[in-house]
């Protein structure tokens, strides 16, 4: 098979989430990095709405992150972790399921603290009490409902790590190193998962890309 | 004889409506349970068993227990592969990764944008509520920014993942739809040589007038 080529910037949470995948499923890529700064990420090579990451496989070219994990966890089924339920259409029904939770729930609002708490004070831009308020409280929401669920299971989709948990890393990793971190240490099933998924080695791994 | 699949929600929200374009589509019988959301059942406690977040829709088929539209629809083409449109969620898995791709565009990058729309335009003075003037206009440009990159895209394919109409059109259809016929938006869409053809192309399909229809009904 064509080599795997990841375009992307090891500081951007969007490509983190491509680059846990990879390393978990143990598979070889070329890694691209995309100098934010110089602003080749806006170049026209890359048709996208958020143009990093971007993937390369042969003449497969993706983008969305979400879409580009859900092909190598598919495509790369055997090998590494298994990141996928694919016992029945039920199970496989319901990792869908908490994925689109993931996305539709948690990153609108983890995504703006991440922003505000984060990115705002790196770029040396005031941070917006208010907006962090407001998204305080509905991420608040939203981890209460995680909270009902790992009562009945051990992570989110099901008894095993999945790309359910691995989508969320990028936020969380920086959510807990910001004053937000409050809200996963009040709920205890949600704070020992955080700590679970964030300790996995593959994590590590996107971590040290962002030394070079 | 399987029992038909139950969908619970108004056929006017837009989540609940991608599910019903989907099931249509597909050819699978399904069975539209109503929730009065006004009464705030969406709230209740034994609503909340099958939707935690007390959104709609919910969906059962027999034991298995669902939520998120899209979601729904990526398992209704799963269970039920040589129903209805074969070819929904495609027969390949370069075709499935290209629509997975769209699909995602479509909920992070045109559905924030439009559904701010929908709401400020379409619901907020039927239910008597004070629009926000820089949200809309705020939540216009961006959605303009969304359909310059999708005019590109359909000037090189008749639909966004490819040459066949699949779940990635099929996810975008409740929001324009509102968008064109009850916000006064149309212009969004026609300004644009393309994104216009491939509108009039996917609201068109059976699928979607039989979904407008039941929607006409609950109103």
């Amino acid at each position: 098979m064509a080599v795997m080529k990841v375009h992307g910037s090891p500081f951007s949470t969007s490509t983190q989430r491509v680059l846990a995948c990879l390393y978990d499923k143990d598979v070889e890529f070329q890694f691209v990095n995309v100098d934010m700064g110089a602003g080749q990420h806006k170049s026209e090579s890359f048709l996208s709405l958020n143009a990093i990451p971007a993937f390369e496989q042969g003449d497969l070219k993706l983008f969305e992150s979400r879409a580009i994990t859900q092909y190598i966890a598919q495509e790369y089924s055997d090998k590494g972790t298994q990141l996928l339920l694919p016992e029945s259409n039920k199970t496989m029904a319901l990792l869908q399921l908490w994925k689109e939770v993931e996305a539709h729930q948690f990153n609108p609002p983890s995504t703006k603290l991440v922003f505000e708490l984060h990115y705002k004070p790196l770029f040396g831009m005031a941070t917006d009490t208010a907006a962090v308020e407001e998204n305080e409280a509905g991420l608040a929401k939203v981890l209460d409902v995680y909270e009902a669920r790992l009562a009945q299971s051990k992570y989110l989709a099901g008894d095993h790590f999945t790309l359910v948990d691995l989508h969320h890393l990028p936020n969380a990793h920086y959510l807990m190193r910001s004053s937000a971190k409050k809200l996963f240490d009040s709920r205890p099933l949600v704070s020992a998962w955080v700590a679970d998924i964030t300790a996995r080695p593959a994590w590590s791994k996107v971590l040290d890309l962002q030394k070079y | 004889m399987a029992t038909p699949v139950k969908v619970h929600g108004p056929p006017l929200s837009t989540a609940v409506s991608r599910v019903l374009a989907c099931l249509i589509e597909k050819d699978v019988p399904f069975q539209l349970i109503p929730v009065n959301m006004a009464k705030g059942e969406h709230k209740s406690p034994d609503f909340l068993k099958i939707q935690p977040f007390g959104q709609v829709p919910a969906f059962q088929d027999e034991a298995t227990s669902l939520f998120e539209s899209r979601a729904i629809c990526r398992y209704i083409c799963e269970k039920y592969p040589e129903k209805g449109n074969k070819g929904l969620y495609g027969t390949n898995p370069l075709a499935k990764a290209s629509i997975d791709q769209w699909v995602e565009a479509e909920g992070q990058s045109f559905n924030p944008p439009s559904s701010v729309l929908v709401f400020q335009l379409a619901f907020a003075p039927r239910m008597k509520l004070k629009q926000d003037p820089s949200l809309i206009s705020q939540n216009e440009a961006k959605l303009e920014k969304v359909l310059d990159v999708y005019d590109k895209r359909l000037g090189e394919s008749r639909f966004l993942a490819g040459d066949d109409f699949s779940l990635a059109d099929l996810s975008h259809l409740p929001n324009a739809h509102y968008l064109v016929n009850a916000a006064e938006r149309g212009e969004l869409f026609t300004s644009k040589k393309n994104v216009e053809r491939w509108w009039g192309e996917i609201s068109s399909r059976d699928s979607w007038k039989k979904v407008v229809d039941m929607q006409k009904q609950a109103t």
